[in-house]
């Protein structure tokens, strides 16, 4: 083998390794996206509650995709001294001192997710600053920001590159309702 | 509470599970429910513990400010709920601000800035930036006590219910990450000191409009003393001015680059919203215009009405997204986001007229081209 074919040759693998490894880099850090989701709690919000045999459990057709459109909540919950918050059935829906916060539909739905309008580097800002894409509205409670803002940036990229990737679910969750004064 | 009780207890087997599923949610909301917010430290250099120590002042004691220092007025003011403000800048000795890029001006490391807020005659807080060795921005805010005597640093996490403003409102000293969602929305973390804002061609119909400290810092004035450096020429023979049909036009598009142009620009994080407000000095055309006139909404904010299905549609105030939005201090609607609590009514009889104008104004331009 001459030399410049060696060269062409080592050329070709190199450039097959990187072609390669680009889709393993992405399929790792999905995994590793799909992880943070679930040890972080996400489901426990973003996927709506539905009654199985055994109790309710989270229903992952809808997995991620917020308080179900379905159900409709039209005021803040009445509650007596000392209570202060209260949680739908689904534990989708939350009301306190803030109104009623609904979780938002994380997947790539075109239409309906929340995520549609989102780079990369705002849904980091979002969960840094706890801000609608990083410099708008606050995000109500109980979104716990301050704790998962508190992830590396690498971590955030992992959740996002995971969230964009997940199937979609049309759902148009409802707006948040203000506090009952 | 009955029924979140009742619906606990009707989970069954899953009970327990349900249980531990609310209770480690409550537990991840306390913080907020609370108020208690957890933004990143900084690692950066410390801010100063109080104003005295940033050097604003020749003598404290006296609140005489040190002459060094230079005070300016941006033709168009950041709306503060009607507060009264004081800016300065100062540059260390032998430097400029490199001009060269009219729309994104830089600054030299160690230039600080300062703002003083107050209302009703009172000192309520002053916000203080400095350009640290590294080119990043040290952020900081005091509070002054109510005597006026002291003001010292506020935490990261900002100060609620900083000076009634009535009706329940209250002016909130913002925190450190509130700063830099404004600060950090484009090319430039230096707002109001900028080639539009210091034009000596100055639009006296802006609203709040602020008198000039003497002398008058503008474009002339920092050439002139070397504090301003590659300014194109073009802008010294023509001054920097919002090209509009009419003086309503131009104080409107003044005031939107004021208020929400830090955010809504082509160069920061928010480009992809195609909403442009803030004044740049290419092109024919104001980006406002190009990009909020007759331009559809992308996505309705809560509590927006359906039928506001444009960003500004002419002649239709009422039916124009973006009035909705200022107009509104309903937080999830209003704009801006943070930094007020009251609506700016001033503004908003301003920009209502300018878009029952722009309808006529487009009709008269019709008119014109059909008779060519």
């Amino acid at each position: 083998m001459t030399r410049a074919r060696s060269v062409l040759l080592a050329a070709a693998i190199s450039a097959s390794s990187a072609v390669l490894a680009q889709p393993d880099a992405r399929t790792a850090q999905v995994k590793r996206g799909e992880y943070l989701v679930t040890i972080g709690l996400c489901h426990d919000c973003h996927t709506p509650l539905a009654m199985g045999p055994d109790g309710p459990a989270p229903d992952m057709k809808r997995a991620l995709s917020g308080h179900p459109q379905d159900i409709a909540i039209r005021a803040p919950a009445k509650l007596a001294e000392p209570w202060v918050g209260g949680f739908s059935p689904t534990l989708t829906a939350w009301s306190g001192p803030w109104g009623v916060s609904f979780s938002a539909n994380l997947t790539p739905d075109p239409e309906t997710g929340v995520l549609r309008d989102f780079t990369e580097q705002q849904f980091i800002q979002t969960l840094r600053t706890g801000r609608h894409q990083g410099q708008g509205r606050e995000i109500l409670p109980p979104m716990p920001w301050p704790l998962i803002g508190k992830m590396t940036d690498e971590d955030l990229k992992a959740v996002f590159a995971y969230l964009r990737q997940i199937p979609p679910v049309t759902n148009k969750v409802p707006d948040p309702i203000p506090p009952a004064n | 509470m009955r029924t979140i009780m009742a619906m606990v207890q009707g989970f069954g087997a899953g009970r327990r599970r349900c249980l531990a599923m609310a209770t480690a949610v409550l537990v991840l909301a306390f913080p907020l429910l609370n108020s208690v917010e957890a933004v990143p430290q900084s690692a950066g250099p410390k801010p100063p513990r109080t104003l005295e120590e940033t050097g604003l002042y020749s003598d404290f004691a006296t609140l005489q400010v040190d002459q060094r220092h230079l005070a300016f007025s941006p033709q168009y003011p950041l709306w503060t709920d009607g507060a009264t403000k004081r800016r300065w800048i100062s540059l260390p000795p032998g430097t400029a601000i490199d001009g060269s890029d009219p729309d994104a001006w830089s600054f030299p490391i160690g230039t600080r800035l300062w703002k003083e807020f107050a209302f009703g005659g009172q000192r309520v807080e002053t916000r203080f930036l400095e350009r640290q060795a590294d080119g990043h921005w040290l952020y900081a805010a005091y509070a002054w006590t109510a005597d006026g005597r002291e003001a010292q640093l506020v935490s990261e996490r900002g100060r609620r219910g900083a000076y009634p403003l009535g009706g329940g409102r209250s002016h909130a000293i913002p925190g450190v990450s509130d700063c830099k969602a404004c600060h950090q929305g484009g090319r430039s973390e230096v707002l109001g000191f900028s080639a539009l804002q210091l034009s000596p061609d100055r639009d006296p119909d802006a609203p709040h409009a602020e008198p000039r400290p003497i002398p008058a810092v503008d474009l002339g004035y920092l050439v002139e003393n070397g504090l301003l450096v590659g300014l194109p020429d073009t802008l010294r023979e023509t001054p920097p001015r919002i090209m509009a049909a009419s003086s309503a036009e131009r104080a409107a598009l003044g005031y939107l680059h004021g208020n929400c142009g830090h955010c809504h620009n082509d160069q920061g994080s928010l480009q992809n919203l195609g909403l442009f407000l803030r004044h740049s000095s290419a092109g024919t055309v104001p980006p406002a215009i190009a990009s909020a006139v007759g331009q559809p909404v992308r996505k309705a904010a809560p509590g927006q009405s359906p039928d506001a299905v444009l960003r500004i549609e002419p002649g239709r105030p009422d039916r124009s997204g973006l009035m909705q939005r200022i107009g509104s201090r309903y937080p999830a609607l209003q704009m801006p986001p943070l930094g007020t609590a009251l609506v700016d009514k001033e503004a908003i009889a301003l920009v209502e007229r300018w878009i029952l104008e722009a309808d006529q104004l487009r009709k008269e331009a019709h008119l014109q081209e059909k008779g060519d």
